[in-house]
Parts: C-alpha cells; structure tokens; sequence
C-alpha cells in the first residue's frame, strides 16, 4: 500500500476543514468567496474519486486504513478506513458539497463567508462520521455535524428558522447521550474504542457483563441512529428543519445526514449486536413499514413542498431501514443503494424546491401550478427527479426498491406485502404534487413571467440527472463494491440462523 | 449455430429517436422532426422484419441474447436479455409495424399543435419501452418495458397538459397502474424466493415438473393472481379498468397506439407469456376468464350510451380485451393472442379514422354533431367501415376468425363463457354500427366548423339530429379548404370547413384497412377449410408444457389445429358443431347491425323514447355505472382526509409535537423553578442546604437499618 493509500481518507476528510480555516482570512468579496469555496469542494471530489478508483471490489475488509495512537490515555485511536458500506457515502459527500455551493450561488448573499465556512465543516463532520474506525473519533465527528447544521438553520434558515434549529439541535443531541452511553460501556468493558477490536471482543465472547448489557447497549445505539434516520415516531424534527434550512442545507441534511442514521444501524447495530438485532428486528420493522406508509400519506396532503420531500425522505428511509433489518443479502444491498440513490435524488429535489423558492419566496404549492409554461427546462429536470424518486425501472430509485421490497418479502412476506403498496402511495403523492405545481395554466399573475433556470443551476442539476440515470442503468458499478461488506456484515445472521434452525 | 442477431439495435433505435427530438428537437423544425421519428420506428420495424426472417433459420427457439448484467444481490441476478421466439415476434411485428404506421399519421394530424418535437421524442421513448417489455428475457426487464409504457402513456395523455383533465387522467392512469403493479412486483418476489431467478428460461423449466395446482392454492396459483392483477392494470379490466376512458384525454394517434393497439395488450401478452404458470393453475385460469367475460360484457353495455366517439372506441377496446382475457382464461392462448393481433389492426384503424373524423370537423368529438360525413371524407368513411365490420365480427374481415375462434374455445370450456361471449358480441355490432350511422349517415347534426367554440349541451341523441344544419356554410368551407394551403387544421383552432384529411395521414389508414381485412386470414379454422396457421405458428411457444389438467374443460391441446382437437374428446361433432357455432356468430353480428339500423336509420326517434322509458337503466350505463364516484367515496377522499386529519394534524402535531413541545415546556418550567433556588439570598441557601443534610442523613439511617 503506498502512501497516498494511507493518507488519502485524511485528505479528503480534512481539506474542506482546511478550506473553510483558509476562508476565515480571506477578504469578505463574496464572488471569490463563492469560487473558492467551489474549488475546495471540486478538489474535496477530485480526491475522493481516487477511492473507487484503488478500492479492492473482491475484499470485505477496510481499505485505505490509517491507525494511529491518538491519546493514550483514555486509549483514542486515530483509526480511519472505509468498506464497500462507507465507501459510497464518502462519494455521496463529496459528489453533493460542489453542487450546495452552485446551487447557493446567487441565493445566499448575506454572511456569505459564514455560509460556506459551516458548509465546508459540516462537510468535513460528515466525511469523518463515514471513516471514522474508532468509536470515539466517530462520536466526535457525529457530534460536530451537529453544531454547523443547526447554524445553517439558524443562521440562514427562513421565518421559524430558530425553532427548528433549536429542535434540531436538542431532538438529536439528548439521542447521541445514549450511544455515548453505551460506547463509554464498551470502552470500560474491552479497553478501546477501536471498532475491530470491540467488534472481536464481542464476537469472541469475552466481554464480562455482556449478555445482561448488550441490549442496553443494542438500545443506546439505536436510539441515536433512528432519531437521525429519522424513525416514524421520532421524526417531527425533520419536516421543520428542512422546511426552515436553507437549499444547500436541506440537500446535505436530506441527501447525507439521514444517513448516518442508516450507515449506523449498518455498522454498529448490526456490526457489534447481530443477536440484539434478530431479537429487535420485528418492531424496527414495523416501525419502518408505519413510516414508508405514514410519511407518504402524510406528504400526499402537505401544502407545503419542502414538506412534502421531507415526509417522503422519511418514507424512503423506512424502506432503507427495513431492508436492514431483513437481514438478507438483497435487503442490504437494496438498503445501501436507496441510501445513495435517495441522496442523489432527494438532493435534487431540494435544489429545485429551492430553484422555485427563490423565483417566488414560497413554497406553498397553491402559489404555484402550471409552471411548465413559462419555466419548461425547470419542469423538465424536476419530471425526471420525480421519476427517479417514484422507482421507475431503469432510474436509480428502483434498483434499491426493488431488492429492499424483494429482501423484506424473503424475510418475512407480510414485511414485503405491506412495504410493497409504497410503490403506491409514492406514485400518489409525487405525480399529484407535480400536477398541481406544473400542469394546467398559470393561476397566479406572478407566475407568468418566472424566469427559466440559470447557468448555475443547470450546472448545479445536470450532474443529479445523469447521476440518477447511471445508477439505475449499472447499478452493478456500486453493487459490486458494497456486496462484500454486506456478505461480511451478514455473516454472523446466517451462523446465526444456523443456530437457530437446530 | 445460433446466429446474433443483435435484438437489442430494436429497442435501442427508437431511443436514440427518443434522445436526438427531446435534447434537440427544440431548434428544429418539423420536418426535421418527424424525419428522425420515422426514421428510428421505421429501421425499428424493418429490423423486426429481419429478424421474423431469420426465425426459420434458427437452430433453437426461444433464442436468448444477454448483452450485459444490471443487477445482483447474493445469489439474485438479472441481466439485459433478449427473448426471442414466435410469440415475441408476433408482438414485435405488431408493434414496430402498427407503430410506425401511426407515426406517419402523426406527422400529419399533429402538424399544427405546438410542442411537435416533444410529442414524437414521446412517441418514440413509448416505442423503446414497448419493444423492451415485448423482447425482455425476464420478469425483470419486462417490468422495465410494463413501467417505461407507463410513462410514456403518462406523458402522452397528459400532452396537453394546459388542460386539468388531460393531467389528472395522465395522473390517474399512473396510479391505476402502480395498483396492478403492486400485484405484479409480489409476483415477481414470489417467483424469486422459490426459484431463485426472474429469467423466463430458468424459471418455466422450474415450474414445468410441477402439477397442476388442481386441490387447491399453491403458490403457482399465488404467483398467477398476482400476474393477473398486474395485467388487470396493464389491460384496463375490471376493477382497474377506470383509467382508459379517461385516458383518451391523449391525442388520437396515442389513443390508436397505446390505448388501443399496443400497451394495453401487455397483460395478454404477459398472462399469455407465462402460460407455464398459469396452467398450472386452474383457479387462476378461471378467475381470468371469468374477470375476462365480465369485463367484455360491463365495458361493451357502457359503449352503447357514450356519445363522445373515443370513448365509445375506448369502452370498446375494454371489452375486446376482456376478450383476449377470456381467451387466456380458457388456456385459448393462441387465439387470445391471434384476436391481440386483428385488433390491433382494426382497432388502431378505429381511433386514426376516428381521429381523422374529428380533424375533419375541427375537433369536435361529440357523435350528436356529426351525421351524414360520408360524402364528405370518403377515405376515412370507407376505412373505418372496414374497421367497424371487423369488430363487428362479420366474415370475412379479420376480427370475424379471431373473435369466433375464442367464442369456440370458450364454448368448450363452459357454456357460460360462451353466452356472455356472443352477447357481448351482439352488443359490440350495434354499439359499433350505431357510431357508424350517427358519424357517418343522416344529416349533419354540426355548427359550421369555423364557429363551433361554443357547444350546447344536448340532452338526447336524437334532439340534435332534428336541427337544420347549415349545409350551405358548411361546404363553402369545405371549398376554402380544399384549395387552401395543405396544412392541416388543428383541433379547436379556427378552421376551414370539413375537409378530407391528407395523404399522409390517409395511407396509414389504407394499409391498416387491408389488414383489417385480411388479417384474418392466417387463422381460418379447419371448419372453414383453413388450417389456422396462425395457432400452428405459435404452437411451439404454447406446447411447450402441457400439464395434465383435472378439470375437463381446461383443454392442453393448444398447439394442435382445431380440427384434430376436437376428435379427442367428440370425435363425430368436430366441424359440424363448430359450424353451427360460427353461424350463430355470424347472426349475432348481423343482428347488431339490424338493431342499430333501426334504431339509428329507420326510426331515429326510437333511442330517445327507449332512453325515457328505461330512465334508470340508461343513467346508470350514460354515468358508466357512477364507478368512477364509487371510487372516489371509498378510497380516494378518504385516504386523503385520514392523511390529513388523523396522520398528521392528529398523530404528528397533536401527539407527537405536542408531546416533544410539552415535555420542552415542562423542561423549561422546571428550571424556572430551579432557578427561584438561587436567589442570591443567604438564608435561603442554608435552608436548603439544612433540606439537603437532612435528606443525606436520612438515607444514610435507612442503609444502615437495613
């Protein structure tokens, strides 16, 4: 392994850090501002491309690893290192960042060097929650994603903007004292943070205490995650934060955050308690079906836009969640890849809501309907991303559907029965709300005369669609990375199973 | 050796089509457009045309292709392939053929509307999606094909999309769809958890060891209802028929080619596809002729009472392909299949001439204000003539062989099927006779073209017929457009008067006519001394397995011709009795046009007084049974007031929020009060710093007693 190998996930976690430090001295001129902050973000992609590119498709392991003592006492590592699970989500980061800035070009003209500053550190909390091997570091990075998006909220959010950020913020923080809890456990139990070390520990069975603790511990985790995912009934949180957040924070928070919710369920749920999460499986699974079903009816009647993607996110991440705990090889593949692909498309969905917010200061859809008139390109792109977040064949939101719904009816049929009328419901709620928003003639004065998309945002745009395209084309690129990691993320469930079967 | 004959250039020319008009169409100019559109269905359909060449060349059918892997999950894969065998080139035919003729039409009835370039960047994106669904090599990619012709049909009805209900139909028809896909997609997972594969050749080898599920409900039985309600969406039958009529929103050449000839024959096809499974399971079997006859016979009573001419030609196709359901339902495949292909032709033909009707008459689609077109657009008179006789089931035009060969196979099934069959078909003749007349003869029951923006509302058929029309001004416009400019007329636009439509759009009808006509005649049973070649061609796909079925009437013999079929069972009533059947068929038939020629030609009158005297029969077929209403009373407003009220406005503000809000505010005034503590007051603090002592020495006594 050579040395670029080792230091890359730093790099790439770090340099858009480095660039926001660097911001902090560069003179308030809010155009150079906007292009410097684009370049850290496009060499912030530039390098994380480096990663699929070296990746090791045929290995289950972490690759690109870099473990050094950090502080001895408590024994902290600086461990880093990525499987085909964190992989992606890496990519996802970095591909959205460049994106949230273009699209906050022109929107964003207060406080400018502020705004791109939180951006460049939320980016770097985000990247380091992914890599991060060692739970302490990971629970520092989880932590500090919290501080620059509760002030995008706040700061650059709209009218209610303090309430949501406020709500955010709490909401998601007195979650983390559970998981804080419970990795404080592990560490006085086993001696280290590091993720493979705790992981053998408990696998080996030597851990004093463990049977009575592990579904404390199991709880503590997944209290944490299923606030961030978030889980139907601990979900209210997001609707106001996205519908407060600026554009660029609702994509990163729609399109990235949620997810460390999943990838945690993924890596420490399912990485340290495989027996906790059989026994758990059936009520998550039941909570995720309420929150496919629930939040697509309850988006189906929001008036609001930004609501309504934000009800369908927690939708879409109930069937990511199902897919989980499954626990089939389908469902895990299926959960990865609607991770990504809601990432790619709910991010979109957000720039275009905000692409209309900025035109008209609203996002009421009684404000609009028969948009398709005057802003034709407009509708187009936001056509495509509907389709792309309905699961139509052959864009990506079908793929992971397909194999979550297919993975839950393996696993249980009613699972996949009940889970599969989201197919329904999601069809409902997008083709009535693009109805209303796009079709018949312009109903408001004010909306005749809305100008077409810019060059920033057919920029900021173009790369989602084409995105939303290829994964549902080849969606082998990214399911042959991610299939050893969840082989060897299920190994334990199919012993498991074995055991159970005798 | 098995040559490569590159199947994936079918579907991929009409989408590079599809790419070049939507990303580009925009800065070009019509010709331009329509060049590309022809140009990619065109090569599209003389590429099926060579490979139904190279059919008989091939070493082994089916003949799979896999041109590159999509997806895998553990042991789960599914790939890009490509299956070929007689069936797929049945279809593919049917579709590269019928759709490029209504593309040429297009050319033309679409020249004046706007958004010319994106509405054959559709038309073709709907050919892709088609010809993918008819060549896919698994249930996977089928889907893709059973979805993308979703799209494009949503993208097509709701073209114009200015119009609300031209974008709530698009809408419903999505929706309605996804319902039947819910069926299709459990199917689909069915199949995976028992045989491990989606891929056709995989898994009707699996499933051919199997018996027929004859006891009872296994899970082939499960898998084949699943199947059905995806194809009920897919086919517009009962109970998800709803979205067809209101799809014909489209424009008329999208009626013709996706609502009538093409895309919603895919659950024919697909039953028909999997006719492994099904005939392995005879209640599947027979929930799908049953729902086939009852929906046959539901659509065909409501075409009797539309006066709007695509809706009775939608009502129509309903029920032609509650037909093909029957068919499939009896394990008819073969001929649910040879009546798919009739129909498409007169079908196809119905909606262009219909559409070429109302071209003519500037838009105006209501039949109480035509009359009396016969004169004046002979082309389109004398090809839907063709047409109407097809349907009608008079020999010996193509519908005729198809329709009485499935009334055959029913028979023997049960006689039920029959009956409801040939009722069906008396009703389908006097309904289709009926448009025919009020189109065609008489007078004209019109407003000059050029003014007919405002429409009055009639109550009757017949009240209209009654006005004077204004003969004269009608055909003074005739003349303006006979010498004006070749350019066609849009709908609803200030128009020129009555008038022919041009060659473009009148040669597609000519050749879909002649095969209106003698598109039937690969099929003449043995009764009629034919050989049906048509079910001896497709005999191979359909022989394949034959399982022994219990039940009687569930006749394995589809790949034998008719004529050796029978002398199992009946060996001494073989053509006699079939003969005896294709009579009564013939009679029926001919009985619709004598009922619709009287009511319609000789007493005019008639249908009014009948309407008055049947008044509740008659609201309840006009209103389409008020199943529209019923659907929205049981699902639709209560699925959105619950969302609404109880979801969230109840459970998420009202429990919820208000639970996160209050334990917020109760955090805040438990504080408040901890607050009060520090008061800076000296006293204060020492009492409760004595409370504090007192509480520690208290619990201190109560660990040492214990």
């Amino acid at each position: 392994m050579n040395g670029l190998d080792s230091a890359i996930l730093t790099l790439i976690t770090f340099v858009p850090a480095a660039g926001a430090l660097l911001l902090v001295l560069v003179p308030r001129r809010d155009r150079d501002i906007r292009v410097f902050a684009l370049g850290i973000s496009l060499l912030a992609l530039a390098l994380s491309l480096h990663l699929p590119d070296h990746f090791h498709r045929d290995q289950a392991g972490f690759q690109f690893e870099q473990n050094v003592p950090w502080i001895p006492a408590p024994n902290i590592h600086y461990h880093m290192g990525i499987d085909g699970i964190s992989l992606w989500l890496v990519l996802l980061t970095t591909f959205l960042t460049p994106l949230c800035v273009l699209i906050s070009w022109r929107s964003i003209h207060e406080r400018v060097k502020e705004f791109f500053i939180l951006l460049l550190l939320l980016e770097t909390g985000l990247i380091g929650v992914f890599v991060a091997l060692d739970l302490f570091l990971f629970y520092f990075f989880w932590e500090a994603t919290l501080i620059p998006m509760a002030l995008l909220i706040g700061v650059f959010g709209h009218e209610r903007r303090v309430y949501a950020a406020v709500k955010f913020f709490l909401y998601t923080m007195i979650a983390s004292v559970f998981m804080l809890a419970a990795i404080l456990w592990l560490y006085a139990k086993t001696g280290s943070f590091d993720f493979t070390t705790v992981q053998t520990a408990i696998r080996g069975g030597g851990v004093e205490g463990m049977a009575a603790a592990a579904p404390w511990l199991f709880l503590g985790f997944f209290i944490a995650f299923a606030v961030k995912v978030p889980l139907f009934p601990v979900h209210t949180w997001l609707p106001d934060a996205h519908v407060e957040a600026p554009t660029a924070g609702s994509v990163l928070l729609a399109g990235v955050l949620l997810k460390m919710g999943t990838y945690g369920m993924l890596r420490f749920n399912l990485g340290l308690f495989p027996e906790q999460s059989r026994l758990n499986a059936p009520w998550i699974a039941i909570l995720a079906m309420v929150g496919i079903i629930y939040g697509a009816l309850v988006a189906m009647v929001q008036p609001n836009l930004k609501k309504l993607i934000a009800y369908s996110s927690i939708s879409h991440l109930g069937f990511v969640v199902l897919g989980i705990f499954s626990f089939t090889s389908a469902g895990l593949n299926g959960a990865m890849f609607i991770m990504l692909a809601h990432g790619v498309s709910t991010g979109a969905l957000f720039m275009l809501a905000g692409v209309i917010y900025e035109r008209r200061h609203t996002y009421q859809i009684s404000q609009f309907g028969g948009l398709a008139t005057p802003m034709p390109a407009y509708s187009t792109f936001f056509l495509f991303i509907v389709l792309a977040s309905l699961g139509l064949p052959l864009l990506n939101g079908f793929i992971g559907e397909f194999l979550v719904l297919s993975g839950a009816f393996q696993a249980r049929t009613w699972w996949g029965v009940i889970a599969t009328t989201g197919v329904i419901w999601s069809a409902c709620y997008l083709l009535w709300m693009y109805q209303r928003v796009f079709f018949g003639a312009v109903t408001h004065a004010e909306n005749l005369s809305l100008r077409d998309l810019d060059l920033h945002e057919r920029v900021a745009l173009w790369p989602t669609a084409v995105m939303a395209l290829a994964m549902g084309v080849a969606p082998l690129l990214w399911l042959n990375a991610i299939a050893p990691a969840v082989d060897s993320t299920l190994a334990p469930f199919t012993q498991l199973a074995r055991r159970v079967a005798r | 050796m098995t040559p490569n004959l590159h199947l994936w250039l079918l579907p991929v020319l009409p989408l590079v089509g599809a790419a070049i008009n939507g990303l580009f169409g925009k800065r070009f100019n019509r010709r331009a457009v329509a060049a590309v559109a022809l140009i990619f269905s065109g090569s599209a359909f003389l590429i099926a045309l060579w490979v139904a060449s190279q059919l008989p060349k091939m070493s082994s059918l089916p003949h799979v292709e896999t041109v590159a892997g999509w997806l895998r999950a553990g042991t789960f894969r599914a790939d890009f392939s490509f299956y070929l065998d007689q069936l797929s080139v049945v279809m593919l035919l049917v579709v590269t053929g019928v759709g490029f003729l209504i593309h040429v039409y297009s050319v033309g009835y679409m020249w004046e509307e706007g958004g010319y370039y994106r509405f054959f960047s559709y038309l073709n994106l709907f050919m892709f999606f088609m010809l993918v669904l008819v060549l896919a090599g698994n249930y996977l990619l089928l889907f893709v094909g059973w979805e993308g012709v979703g799209l494009a049909s949503y993208l097509l009805i709701g073209f114009f999309f200015l119009r609300d209900s031209a974008a709530a139909a698009g809408k419903k028809a999505f929706i309605v769809n996804r319902v039947g896909d819910f069926g299709f997609l459990l199917a689909l997972f069915l199949i995976i958890q028992h045989f491990g594969t989606l891929d056709f050749d995989k898994v009707f080898a699996a499933v051919e060891p199997y018996q027929g599920e004859t006891a009872g409900f296994g899970f082939l039985t499960a898998i084949a209802l699943l199947l059905t309600m995806g194809a009920c969406g897919k086919s517009a039958q009962i109970p998800l028929y709803v979205w067809l009529p209101d799809a014909m929103e489209g424009p008329t050449p999208v009626s013709a080619l996706i609502h009538a000839a093409t895309m919603v024959t895919a659950g024919v096809y697909m039953v028909a596809r999997s006719h492994v499974i099904f005939e392995r399971a005879p209640s599947a079997l027979m929930v799908v002729a049953i729902i086939g006859a009852l929906t046959a016979f539901f659509a065909a009573t409501i075409g009797i009472a539309q006066t709007d001419i695509k809706k009775v030609l939608a009502y129509s196709t309903i029920s032609q392909l509650g037909y093909m359901f029957l068919a499939c339902g009896v394990a008819a495949f073969s001929a649910g299949i040879f009546h798919l292909m009739t129909h498409a032709f007169f079908k196809g033909l119905l909606f262009l001439a219909a559409g070429s009707v109302i071209h003519s008459i500037g838009g105006e689609q209501d039949m109480r204000k035509m009359g009396g077109l016969r004169t004046r657009i002979p082309g389109t008179f004398w090809t839907m003539t063709v047409a109407t006789f097809a349907i009608a089931g008079i020999p010996p035009f193509a519908g005729f062989f198809s329709k009485d060969e499935i009334l055959w196979r029913a028979y023997q099934a049960s006689w039920a099927y029959w009956l409801v069959g040939l009722l069906t078909a008396f009703i389908t003749s006097f309904y289709m006779f009926r448009l025919w007349f009020l189109t065609f003869f008489g007078q004209y029951r019109g407003s000059a073209v050029a003014s007919h923006s405002h429409v009055q509302p009639a109550p009757g058929v017949i009240e209209v017929a009654n006005q004077r029309p204004r003969v004269g001004e009608a055909e003074n416009a005739q003349a303006r457009g006979l010498s004006g400019t070749p350019v066609q007329e849009s709908r609803g636009h200030e128009h020129g008067g009555i008038h022919e439509s041009p060659t473009v759009m009148l040669v597609p009808l000519a050749i879909l006519a002649v095969l209106s006509l003698v598109g039937g005649w690969i099929g003449v049973p043995g009764s009629l001394g034919g050989s049906n070649r048509f079910d001896k061609f497709l005999g191979p796909v359909f022989r394949s397995t034959t399982p022994a079925l219990t039940q009687e009437h569930e006749r394995p013999a589809e790949s034998v011709p008719p004529e050796r079929e029978t002398e199992g069972a009946e060996p001494q009533t073989g053509h006699g009795t079939e003969l005896v059947f294709t009579a009564i068929s013939v009679i029926t038939a001919f009985a619709g046009f004598g009922l619709a020629f009287l009511l319609y030609w000789k007493r005019p009158e008639l249908p009014d007084q009948i309407a008055a005297s049947f008044h509740g029969i008659y609201q309840a077929v006009a209103n389409k049974y008020w199943i529209d209403e019923v659907y929205a009373v049981i699902f639709v407003k209560p699925l959105i007031s619950v969302s609404a009220l109880v979801f969230w406005r109840g459970i998420d503000q009202g429990v919820i929020d208000a639970t996160i809000d209050g334990s917020a505010e109760g955090a805040r005034e438990l504080s408040d009060n901890l607050r009060h503590m520090q008061s800076g007051n000296l006293r204060s603090y020492a009492g409760w710093v004595a409370i504090g002592a007192t509480g520690v020495i208290a619990y201190m006594l109560w660990v040492g007693m214990r």
